[in-house]
């Protein structure tokens, strides 16, 4: 892979994230964050969508008419997300009803259109495909960053798995109590303002004087 | 940039749709088959938990045919329409009980038609009893669940509730253990044989269950959700009892 392709995919999860930098589906980070699991398959689901769409985009950029790129832009995501919605209702029926709402919210996720309409018109399929990864990972790295803290300070586990002994617990006679705040929407936010603090303070370039 | 002529745009549209319309159609119809799927395993879930029993998704179907032994579709005078022994897999009747929609045949009934609802029989630790399905309507969007009662058709066993948009931290609360919990021994006719259901009020006293705080409407929809349900099989109750 050239050193060009690759920057497709690293760029999005440090200096162009498209969460901590370009400020992009932000709302979805706060919906589905609460525990690691939905937030494993919203990322990987907004992957296969950004990445697909992407291809499918560039491979028709040179046909599609201007005046009308928009609609058809939005008609290829619509049917990425049905596609990704039925195959989640069939596979891991449990995890798409945690979802429920936020699968089909996708269409409406800024990040896709947003780089159907930056990169996947004006580039190649290839280049337009790792563009698509490297945006999802960037974008499920945070989701999975922000679950992490929320699942486990606001249910003590991970993935469903107990983390914090049970002996801990004041029920349990112990001193813990889990912070019913993490689960909260509110405490995702939070926690996107202190990796984006964390963040600009190890890249000094993304400081806005 | 090139230019696109009005006709071109036009066929370029129609294609388009027609081709995505396509795809989509065709993965619904090959997929159908597996959510259909998903869905009854979710439904026998709920049947399970009702009378306590935490099944796995995979294990589901066979804890099935483990504890349940019956499926009855009853009418209004209490008279057994549909019976389905899910043991050897054998139907009377018209529709097996379990594949009755509960809603529709709830709005068919206001209008007035002769509808069955299903009663669910189980044997758990050699004690017989009954789990009745429930639907009813909460604040935003339905709510539904079972409750199971003992061989007296009296007593509460246990009870499950689902929803499809309470306020998560209120309403939604009525999913949890600790709603649904304090309904176990309850009794859904009082000490002369007079229906009361289980009412879910504020301060509750007896034979009550305590509403949520701040989630008052969903905590009354349960209320009437049982007393309505629960109120159709009356007739069939007193011919099993007496």
């Amino acid at each position: 892979m050239s050193a060009k392709n690759l920057k497709l995919i690293k760029n999005p999860l440090s200096k162009e994230n498209p969460i901590t930098v370009q400020v992009l589906g932000i709302c979805s980070a706060l919906a589905v964050t609460a525990q690691v699991k939905p937030a494993l398959v919203m990322a990987i689901s907004v992957i296969v969508v950004v990445a697909l769409s992407n291809v499918i985009i560039s491979l028709m950029r040179n046909t599609i008419p201007p005046r009308i790129r928009i609609i058809v832009q939005l008609l290829v995501v619509a049917m990425m997300v049905i596609l990704v919605d039925q195959f989640l209702k069939a596979f891991v029926y449990d995890v798409s009803k945690q979802l429920s709402v936020f699968v089909g919210l996708i269409i409406t996720n800024c990040i896709v259109m947003g780089r159907l309409e930056a990169f996947a018109m004006q580039n190649k399929p290839w280049e337009s495909f790792l563009d698509g990864i490297g945006n999802g990972l960037g974008y499920g790295l945070i989701l999975v960053i922000v679950a992490f803290f929320r699942e486990l300070f606001g249910s003590g586990t991970l993935l469903g798995f107990q983390i914090i002994p049970e002996s801990w617990y004041a029920a349990n006679g112990g001193f813990y109590y889990n912070n019913g705040f993490f689960i909260l929407p509110p405490m995702a936010l939070i926690i996107v303002g202190v990796i984006i603090w964390i963040h600009r303070s190890r890249n000094k370039d993304l400081c806005e004087n | 940039m090139k230019n696109f002529s009005n006709k071109y745009i036009f066929i370029y549209a129609t294609v388009l749709v027609v081709i995505v319309a396509a795809v989509l159609s065709s993965t619904a119809v090959v997929l159908k088959p597996y959510q259909t799927k998903n869905i009854e395993t979710e439904k026998i879930q709920n049947l399970l938990a009702a009378v306590n029993i935490e099944a796995s998704f995979d294990e589901a179907e066979d804890m099935y045919k483990k504890y349940f032994k019956e499926e009855l579709a009853i009418n209004k005078n209490g008279e057994v329409v549909s019976r389905y022994d899910i043991a050897t897999d054998k139907l009377e009747g018209d529709i097996r009980p379990f594949a009755i929609d509960v809603k529709k045949h709830q709005a068919m009934l206001k209008s007035g038609e002769d509808v069955a609802f299903p009663l669910y029989i189980y044997e758990k630790d050699g004690q017989k009893g009954y789990v009745v399905p429930l639907q009813g309507s909460g604040l935003w969007d339905d709510i539904w669940g079972n409750i199971a009662l003992a061989s007296d058709f009296n007593t509460v066993i246990g009870v499950n509730f689902d929803h499809a948009g309470e306020t998560p931290g209120l309403g939604a609360e009525i999913a949890t253990k600790g709603f649904q919990e304090p309904f176990i021994g309850k009794h859904i006719y009082d000490a002369n044989g007079n229906f009361t259901s289980v009412p879910v009020k504020k301060n509750a006293t007896g034979n009550e269950v305590d509403a949520i705080s701040g989630g008052t409407i969903t905590s009354t929809a349960v209320s009437d959700m049982l007393y309505n349900d629960l109120n159709f099989y009356q007739n069939y109750r007193n011919k099993i009892v007496e």
